[in-house]
């Protein structure tokens, strides 16, 4: 079994799901030659031609609608919108068709497309390449959106996403693309659509995170109490997410504390403590928290490590739900 | 240095028949059958009576917004019988103003009603007819045609499926061509070298607005030089011209892998939709110049110059269509209602387990929820249906 990073472990679901079909094909900007911005599409053209691996025009919008006709055409596109601010040009493609025509056509037409975008800050980019929006899409009916926080997951997931018969929008987390390596098995295996992962088992307090916020989140609960324990959730699926999971823990835990990147109001944040709140009211012992961006605008990136919640703010937050 | 010419072109316009069915014979030449052009004006005519009984659902409260065909019968009657007898199995990736070029195709009529009676089954397009949904939205489609076209020849060159001369092409009108959607698709069709055929009705009104204020071109094929796709304008009252030109464009997508941009002249000659009022806007001079090149009007001319059509064939056209569409409407308003699980069973392949709670629920409880549920596992409906 191979340590692969996060950007290797999606090459190699590619890789793998082109092996095994030959509807899955890969378009996007720069996805070709140059193995796409952040190579995460590297030697894929090389090795299966430009017919499967293709450089598409410069246009979201084109790459998000030109990829519905390839689904509806029967293949299973994959395709690659650059940065998660790039979305915006092709949020009418998304949002009013890919997530419409299964209901639209009562069955008659579905799209299952795969749309993989780098998302999050933390890599000194210039704006608009380190937004956190997947609320905008999981309150899109009719999307599954999914955010892995390692290597593992990052390969099981996509292979889920591609074999989907659903639009799936894949948020790539590009502040850990390379943070860590991690065994990830060269067998085919998937990680299930709507699932999350308990990363650590606790009984005190339910945190809950999801993408690279997983790893500010581990790096907190090292510096609690250690009398203190804390369970630690990653969502990995933001939609449809996993209530499940998460009421189970806070019914036993009767504290939740949920960490993200994304500005606050109307953030999954908000929609998780809300659950919470609806199906666990007699268990819980404290408010719930949420350690999260805020409700600006992005900064450029000489404040962007003071705007996403770290671990010192995430140990607070979980410090005042446990003392509450 | 010299100045030098960067860049020349000169686009082409068609009409074999004109709106005083004189028939241009050389052009014309290899176009339709006789049988075929009968058929065509029957099919005109029928959609015509079709339009005006819709129009009429819609004022007696029996069906919502609809948008009228009237006066733009021929370019999709010579397109969609090019596509059908030349490319069968093609892709149609329509607006709204073309139900014709769909019908010859293969989509029950009542669908069409169906989609405006508010039911969205009127979009559940059977296996086998290859036509996706009308198109609500400006614009937004011929991405889609474009996609769909790339999608036939990926198959042809990556999983060795026969093309079987198919094409996709695209609808839409004048004002769809401000929409930036529009433009990608094209420039997509071009730069990826795909089957697409883009056709755009241009009937001079965007709702309220001419075509004067949205461009500042002369036309809009012209567009098609600024993608290096060919171009050519047609009269899209002419079955014969429409024929002829789609007839080329399925050529040129299938030798050359390359698409086309038509543009059909036309004209719109009932309001935008029935919510919409034309008087408002229109002069009535224009609407009367444009009634003399009704489609109709010029076709049937034609056949009776040449003895093919008279007034007994018309009284008994006029009774079949009649009775035809009649019975499209029996069977549009005769479809149960659809039942509330509708709003939820489709959102996915396989409902999460909120989309079910929800489905499940929404008759008991105000909320949508059971307030009642403490655990989930105890409530969830995942997997009874």
């Amino acid at each position: 079994m191979a340590e692969l990073t996060l950007v290797q472990a999606i090459n190699l679901a590619l890789t793998q799901e082109m092996e095994a079909d030959q509807r899955v094909l890969i378009l996007g900007e720069d996805v070709g030659k140059n193995g796409g911005v952040f190579r995460v599409t590297e030697n894929l053209q090389e090795r299966f031609g430009e017919d499967r691996v293709v450089d598409t025009p410069l246009a979201e919008s084109g790459i998000m609608g030109s990829a519905i006709g390839l689904a509806i055409g029967g293949l299973r596109p994959v395709a690659e919108i650059q940065f998660e601010g790039f979305l915006g040009p092709a949020y009418d493609q998304l949002t009013n068709h890919a997530a419409r025509y299964r209901t639209r056509s009562r069955n008659a037409i579905t799209i299952p497309l795969t749309v993989r975008v780098p998302v999050g800050g933390g890599i000194h980019a210039p704006e608009l390449h380190s937004d956190s929006p997947e609320a905008i899409y999981a309150h899109t009916p009719g999307l599954k959106v999914v955010m892995p926080s390692n290597p593992y997951d990052a390969k099981g997931l996509l292979i889920s996403a591609i074999r989907d018969p659903d639009p799936v929008v894949y948020f790539e987390p590009k502040r850990i693309y390379r943070a860590f390596r991690q065994e990830v098995p060269e067998d085919e295996y998937t990680v299930p659509i709507g699932k999350a992962r308990i990363v650590e088992d606790g009984t005190d307090l339910t945190l809950i995170t999801w993408g690279a916020t997983t790893l500010q989140c581990i790096e907190a609960m090292d510096n609690l109490p250690e009398d203190l324990s804390v369970e630690l959730i990653d969502l990995r699926t933001i939609y449809p997410y996993d209530l499940d999971t998460i009421v189970e823990s806070v019914n036993k835990t009767g504290r939740c504390v949920i960490a993200c990147e994304a500005p606050k109001t109307g953030s999954m944040a908000a929609e998780i403590a809300t659950a919470v709140q609806e199906h666990c009211f007699l268990r819980l012992q404290a408010p719930i928290q949420r350690v999260t961006g805020f409700d600006t605008v992005m900064p450029y990136y000489k404040l962007e490590m003071q705007y996403l919640p770290d671990a010192a703010r995430i140990g607070e937050g979980v410090m005042a739900c446990a003392e509450y | 240095m010299p100045k030098r010419i960067a860049y020349t072109t000169e686009i082409e316009y068609i009409q074999i028949l004109d709106e005083h069915a004189n028939f241009d014979e050389s052009l014309g030449k290899g176009t339709l059958r006789d049988d075929e052009v009968v058929f065509l004006y029957e099919q005109m005519s029928i959609v015509r009576h079709y339009d005006e009984i819709a129009f009429k659902l819609q004022r007696s409260g029996r069906m919502g917004t609809y948008p009228q065909n009237k006066g733009q019968e021929a370019a999709a009657a010579g397109a969609g019988f090019a596509i059908k007898k030349n490319a069968p199995g093609s892709w149609l990736v329509p607006c709204y103003r073309e139900n014709l070029a769909l019908f010859l195709n293969g989509l029950p009529m009542e669908k069409i009603l169906l989609h405006w009676m508010g039911d969205e089954r009127g979009n559940q397009i059977p296996d086998g007819v290859n036509i996706l949904p009308i198109a609500i939205p400006i614009g937004t489609h011929p991405l889609h045609g474009a996609g769909l076209a790339w999608a036939i020849k990926y198959r042809d060159r990556v999983m060795n499926e026969s093309r079987d001369n198919r094409v996709v092409i695209s609808f839409f009108g004048d004002g769809s061509t401000s929409e930036g959607d529009v433009h990608e698709a094209m420039n997509f069709a071009s730069a990826l070298k795909v089957p697409a055929i883009f056709l755009c009705q241009n009937n001079r009104w965007a709702i309220s607005t001419p075509i004067s204020k949205q461009m500042g071109s002369e036309t809009v094929v012209q567009k098609a030089c600024a993608y290096g796709m060919h171009g050519i304008q047609a009269d899209g009252n002419d079955i014969f011209a429409m024929y002829k030109v789609t007839c080329d464009a399925i050529e040129r997508a299938n030798n050359d892998n390359m698409p086309t941009l038509i543009e059909a002249i036309t004209y719109r000659l009932g309001d935008h939709t029935t919510a919409d009022d034309a008087r408002r806007y229109r002069d009535p001079a224009e609407v009367e110049a444009w009634e003399s090149k009704d489609p109709l009007i010029r076709t049937r001319k034609y056949l009776e110059t040449r003895n093919l059509w008279d007034n007994t064939k018309q009284t008994a056209l006029e009774a079949k269509a009649k009775q035809m569409v009649s019975e499209i409407v029996k069977n549009a308003e005769g479809i149960e209602t659809p039942t509330s699980d509708d709003i939820f069973d489709y959102t996915f392949a396989n409902l999460p387990d909120e989309i079910v709670r929800q489905r499940d629920t929404m008759h008991t409880h105000s909320l949508g929820q059971n307030p009642q549920q403490e655990t989930l596992n105890a409530h969830s409906h995942a997997g009874a249906r």
